[in-house]
């Protein structure tokens, strides 16, 4: 291990992370809404909007991000002339607005299973109860179906950040200096993977943490009921609480 | 989209294509027998009684899992010609230049990230035997090597079945990445083509629709499985 070439290239690597968040955070609110709305299709009673739902989620998820990537990236080249005539060209041309497009339109995908597995689980007796006392349909999504779903849907959506966060590494094949780009940069100067891996991995692996355990710590605070489970057992009641 | 591209011989492009297709297939099949291999190993060492074997599970699968593949492929692309140099050298003496084929190394970086997902799947698989299973091989007085054989494999099997097909799964979109180190798999032979031809789209599109037919195709197979490996299990 070459200690020296390590303290050398943490700052540089550390100077990445804004643009490998950044990329992330940017692609997640984005793919959120879209699979939100994707969802909605989905568990709609529209046979064709929920078909075309399911065909979106199947096409994305059947195909590797790096190839949709690529389509975006250097596919939209060859309709140049196109993209200049109706004014999008400057955005095609842009590395971070192809990055973050594909990475929007893959994590809506697998996002919207997971949404859509929330809303389903969503106990009827609650539904039931919201119609009981007269709520609209928006206003029982609103109050009753959407914050349960949340709560459901938040392990599975905490592994999809972790996946999204590994997922921004392949920006760097389309030229974005984020952590993995800066990372093969530095290796392919020097010729010390090994150090560089330590590093850059570290890096990951410290992202990838605190976001499963800030997943876990608003899970709990979205289940003040669970809490109260916790206060009721024998041990803390009889701790006085 | 001039489709006349598509052509087999030398003005086409589809026998590139399809060897770019075969290649993908064998490497992903490769590496995901090899990943099972390894994951059974893993899930062995998590579930062992022995803390040193189970931190080893939990370090690999938590480093694998935890970071990008794209730099685990670095890692094995630029540091297992050295690796290799080096025990070359120190078992055998020798002192040239050798550099390990691109297809062995494609085939490990791609193996190790299965060989992760795989050991959690093969782990929860074999927590979720009935004890009783093991204990009435016990009690018939069966030996450990024939209660994993007889007992312990054929049951897990059926377990880990759905997550083996997600790994799979996995394991056939992560080989778009080794086009990277320059493995003519699908991606690569598209960008070959897109690279001469000035058509990135027409070719980057051949490759989404061979990935999609790849992964659509073995998804029924492994659906077909299930249900074969399910058919003597009432069903609720």
């Amino acid at each position: 291990m070459d200690f020296d070439l390590m303290r050398e290239a943490f700052p540089k690597l550390i100077a990445a992370v804004p643009a490998t968040l950044a990329l992330a955070t940017v692609s997640l609110c984005f793919g959120f809404a879209l699979a939100l709305l994707l969802a909605l299709m989905r568990v709609s009673n529209n046979r064709f909007l929920s078909a075309f739902a399911y065909g979106y989620v199947y096409i994305i998820r059947s195909t590797p991000l790096l190839v949709q990537m690529f389509l975006i990236y250097y596919g939209s080249g060859q309709f140049r002339s196109f993209f200049e005539a109706v004014g999008l060209w400057s955005f095609f041309r842009d590395a971070w607005f192809c990055a973050i497009l594909a990475l929007s339109l893959s994590t809506a995908a697998y996002s919207t299973e997971i949404i859509r597995g929330a809303i389903q689980a969503v106990p009827l007796g609650q539904i039931e109860a919201a119609r009981a006392v007269g709520m609209s349909g928006i206003l029982q999504f609103r109050r009753i179906v959407f914050p349960i779903a949340v709560r459901l849907a938040l392990p599975a959506y905490g592994n999809e950040i972790i996946l999204m966060v590994k997922s921004t590494s392949l920006a760097s094949t389309i030229t974005i200096l984020e952590v993995a780009g800066v990372a093969k940069q530095i290796i392919s100067n020097t010729y010390r993977p090994v150090e560089i891996f330590v590093i850059a991995g570290a890096i990951y692996l410290s992202i990838n943490f605190i976001v499963s355990r800030s997943v876990m710590v608003i899970e709990l605070w979205l289940s003040p009921h669970r809490r109260a489970e916790r206060a009721a057992s024998p041990v803390s009641s009889a701790a006085g609480h | 989209m001039d489709l006349s591209l598509f052509g087999w011989g030398n003005a086409g492009w589809a026998d590139e294509l399809t060897r770019g297709a075969v290649m993908t297939l064998v490497v992903a099949t490769c590496a995901f027998a090899l990943g099972i291999l390894i994951g059974s190993a893993f899930a062995a060492a998590k579930l062992s009684r022995f803390w040193p074997l189970r931190l080893l599970g939990d370090v690999y699968t938590t480093v694998v899992r935890g970071v990008p593949e794209l730099l685990i492929i670095f890692l094995v692309f630029f540091g297992g010609g050295s690796l290799l140099r080096y025990v070359a050298n120190a078992l055998f003496g020798f002192e040239g230049y050798i550099e390990p084929p691109v297809f062995v190394i494609g085939l490990l970086c791609i193996a190790v990230s299965a060989g992760a997902y795989s050991t959690e799947v093969i782990r929860a698989a074999v927590l979720a035997i009935p004890k009783g299973q093991i204990e009435a091989a016990k009690a018939v007085g069966m030996a450990p090597a024939m209660r994993l054989r007889r007992i312990l494999i054929p049951q897990a099997a059926r377990y880990a079945l759905p997550g083996m097909g997600n790994v799979w799964q996995y394991t056939l979109k992560d080989t778009s990445l080794i086009s990277i180190i320059g493995l003519v798999e699908i991606m690569r032979a598209a960008a070959v083509g897109a690279g001469s031809t000035k058509e990135p789209f027409t070719f980057y599109l051949a490759a989404f629709v061979l990935f999609l037919l790849l992964t659509s195709v073995s998804n029924r197979g492994f659906v077909r499985a299930e249900k074969w490996a399910n058919r003597g299990v009432r069903s609720r």
